[in-house]
């Protein structure tokens, strides 16, 4: 399961050329703007029916983070 | 002060999603103005919050708890208002969605809130003949409809959608002289955008975009909504009115 959030993080920013680490700040990637972050919000909206709120997505840093955050609504 | 005076007086008006923002304040503006108002939300204990700030202003008003997108509440809702001279259709709801994350489930839901339950009060009322001669309906609908913003496709296609019913409401009712327009507003910062996903960062950004300097305030969208709603507007149909501070303009 982890590792498909991986996949869905990377196929969601276009990433194509490297590998994603759960330790990776994923803000500070390139790929990172407004519109990514619109689209990671949604991307979880959709595929895990949790909406995170933006208070609680500025604290979210690293991809592990993130994903602490989808189980906890679990 | 002579209330018969005041550009409302006499009228009575119905307010959906009245219970918050945007609607909340065009209730009480409108009240202010001499009108007795009908107002509608879903929710309960704020509705009757608005209610309650009417009644301090002047007594005549209703508050009747209603889910627009329930027929059966709206068969109950047109049964018992009496004949309007206007109504503000401001009850909408908005969803962040990347044209690659768009879904059924939020087409569905703006279209359902934004579009379909305003056709469905608006035709009830008109089949019904709850609608006095002269009335004014009063839409609230999106200057996103002019200029695109990111993430905001379906909303904007709701939005879209009501520009388009005004125009054909408006020429089938001329006959009736009631008239039918709608406010496009910018940026007004109420809760429905705190469900928006834009930090406060992000906010004072896109604040850059307004020339006027600062969004847009519930009241803003009030005090037009009471020049539709009064006779001073009444060669005024079919209208599409930017109220967004110039956002559009650059």
């Amino acid at each position: 399961m982890k590792e498909i959030f991986l996949e869905l993080f990377k196929e969601t920013l276009d990433i194509e050329d490297r590998t994603l680490n759960f330790t990776d700040v994923f803000k500070e990637y390139e790929e990172w703007d407004s519109i990514a972050n619109l689209s990671i919000i949604a991307m979880i909206d959709i595929e895990y029916e949790i909406v995170i709120e933006n208070s609680v997505f500025k604290n979210i840093n690293t991809l592990e983070e993130l994903w602490d955050k989808i189980q906890e609504h679990k | 002060m002579d209330k018969k005076k005041l550009s409302l007086y006499g009228k009575k008006i119905l307010v959906t999603g009245a219970s918050s923002g945007i609607g909340r304040s065009v209730a009480i503006e409108n009240a202010s103005q001499g009108a007795s108002l009908i107002i509608t939300a879903r929710n309960r204990d704020r509705l009757n919050a608005t209610l309650n700030d009417l009644v301090k202003i002047t007594s005549e008003h209703n508050a009747i708890c209603c889910d627009l997108t329930s027929k059966d509440d709206l068969d109950k809702l047109v049964e018992v208002v009496e004949p309007l001279d206007g109504v503000v259709l401001n009850a909408g709801a908005v969803k962040l969605a990347p044209i690659a994350f768009i879904n059924d489930l939020t087409v569905n839901n703006l279209f359902e809130v934004n579009v379909q339950s305003s056709i469905r009060l608006i035709q009830r009322l008109v089949r019904k003949k709850k609608l006095n001669k002269g009335a004014s309906i009063v839409f609230v609908s999106s200057i996103s409809t002019q200029k695109a913003t990111i993430g905001n496709a379906v909303y904007n296609a709701t939005k879209g959608a009501v520009n388009a019913f005004v125009k054909s409401l408006a020429l089938e009712l001329a006959a009736k002289q009631i008239r039918a327009n709608a406010i496009l507003p910018g940026f007004v910062h109420t809760s429905i955008l705190d469900n928006a996903k834009m930090s406060k960062e992000e906010l004072e950004a896109h604040l850059k975009n307004y020339p006027l300097g600062r969004y847009g305030k519930p009241e803003d969208i009030a005090y037009l909504s009471t020049f539709l709603l009064s006779d001073k507007s009444n060669w005024m149909t079919g209208s599409l009115i930017n109220l967004d501070g110039g956002f559009s303009l650059k």
